[in-house]
């Protein structure tokens, strides 16, 4: 499958000090189903200038507010099929992988209310998706979590701190893809692989650059929300 | 305050979901402790999507999008609801393992007033509750393999340094250390090792009488 890329642009709008709603489409335009990775297209779309932001946040907020079908069409285009390679790379059998895919997916819809844009981007939230079912199925070591902290019905995260993160996401891509080919492969085994912690903890330099600031400002708006 | 963290390695570890039980029990409670570490996994999880993007896609069969469709229909998709602020000593993550708060752990006394609860998590790695009474120190003990534990309540100190709570210490093989709770408030821990316990060996150590101070 191979989406065409399609250029996007942020346009501020006047008087956004307060912007209401988890809308980001209001101020993203973008194309239906942009993306900025067709395929392996790697290092385009210069990180950092605008240009491209906030693939998919336009489907996950149709699908958690009107359970959009063509919304979910368009995210299980894109997604299923990296879900399955992804599944397959883990030692998954295609038919398996298939399934699970699938599940990864329903899963996607059931919790599409609980993504929150400001702490991950649509392809991290559901990597987090399909590496637990991943350990569901190969694993039998349990992964217990941390309590979820989500957005209560009437809270909204901030719609720069949408933007930003977003951004941030697209700067880590491109900085993973112009990685050594090397170093990249050993990060790619240590995600959809088998590693032992031992082989893990060799791994250095792993790209993370700022996202990490941006994602601890988010939770402070949040834990100052809850309280 | 936090002070002493997670590694890089237990988070990429954790986030690519690649740890013994033990270890992800270790690590959710002290994310569940910490916004920094919870901040930290979350940039490791951005790695895991990033790579998700980019991945090569393997075709679904024709059928599968309508499928997953008919499998949702009629399932709205949960609502948000506002988290509720935990109230009580133990994080979520070691509550599930516990079945309750503090009040339910099956401690078992191991001797000057130290006692444990072993948790039931998979061989590759053991973990276990300790209770440490204020001023009570754990004899000098080396380990084998990466002894990690954190702080749920009060302190305790060796000599690397001071860890109060949500503070971790992961100590390697090489440290051999005289762990001594703080005076007033018994020390609860979480304990981690990749080393199976031996409690033979372990047994006549502690033992031997724990020191007052």
């Amino acid at each position: 499958m191979l989406q065409i890329a399609t250029k996007t642009v942020i346009e501020k709008p006047t008087g956004w000090s307060t912007p209401q709603g988890r809308d980001a489409a209001s101020f993203v335009k973008r194309g239906k189903g942009a993306s900025t990775v067709g395929n392996r297209d790697r290092g385009q779309g210069t990180p950092g200038n605008g240009q491209t932001a906030g693939e998919w946040l336009d489907q996950m907020d149709r699908l958690a507010k009107d359970s959009d079908e063509a919304a979910f069409a368009e995210l299980f285009e894109h997604f299923a099929p990296r879900i399955k390679a992804f599944l397959m790379k883990s030692g998954t059998p295609a038919s398996m992988a298939e399934e699970c895919a699938q599940d990864v997916m329903a899963t996607v819809w059931r919790k599409s209310q609980m993504f929150d844009p400001a702490r991950a981007s649509v392809a991290t939230w559901i990597f987090t998706i399909a590496r637990n079912r991943r350990i569901d199925l190969i694993r039998r070591d349990r992964r217990p979590e941390p309590e979820d902290l989500t957005w209560g019905p009437e809270e909204e995260p901030d719609q720069l701190d949408v933007l930003s993160l977003q951004q941030e996401s697209r700067k880590l891509g491109a900085a993973l893809a112009d990685l050594p080919t090397a170093q990249r492969d050993l990060i790619e085994k240590a995600y959809f692989g088998d590693m032992s912690h031992g082989e893990i903890a060799r791994i250095t330099g792993l790209p993370l650059g700022t996202i990490k600031s941006r994602i601890r400002l988010a939770l402070e708006k949040l834990r100052l929300a809850m309280t | 305050m936090i002070r002493h963290h997670l590694s890089d390695a237990l988070l990429l570890g954790y986030s690519a979901g690649q740890l013994p039980e033990a270890f992800n029990l270790i690590v959710a409670a002290h994310v569940a402790m910490c916004d920094e570490c919870r901040a930290r996994l979350a940039a490791h999880d951005s790695v895991g999507g990033a790579l998700l993007e980019d991945c090569d896609s393997v075709p679904m069969a024709k059928d599968s999008l309508s499928a997953t469709l008919a499998r949702i229909k009629g399932h709205a998709p949960e609502p948000r609801v506002k988290p509720s602020p935990v109230r009580g000593v133990l994080p979520a993550p070691l509550r599930d393992y516990v079945g309750g708060d503090l009040e339910n752990v099956r401690w078992r006394a191991i001797g000057g007033g130290v006692k444990q609860a072993i948790l039931p998590t998979t061989r590759a790695a053991s973990a276990r509750l300790l209770f440490i009474p204020g001023g009570v120190a754990v004899p000098d003990h080396g380990h084998r393999g990466t002894e990690l534990t954190l702080v749920i309540r009060g302190a305790f100190r060796d000599e690397t340094d001071r860890f109060g709570p949500g503070d971790i210490e992961i100590a390697t093989e090489e440290l051999e250390h005289t762990p001594v709770a703080e005076a007033g408030v018994d020390c609860i821990c979480l304990a981690v090792t990749d080393a199976p316990l031996k409690f033979n060996a372990f047994m006549p150590r502690i033992l031997q009488p724990f020191m007052r101070i």
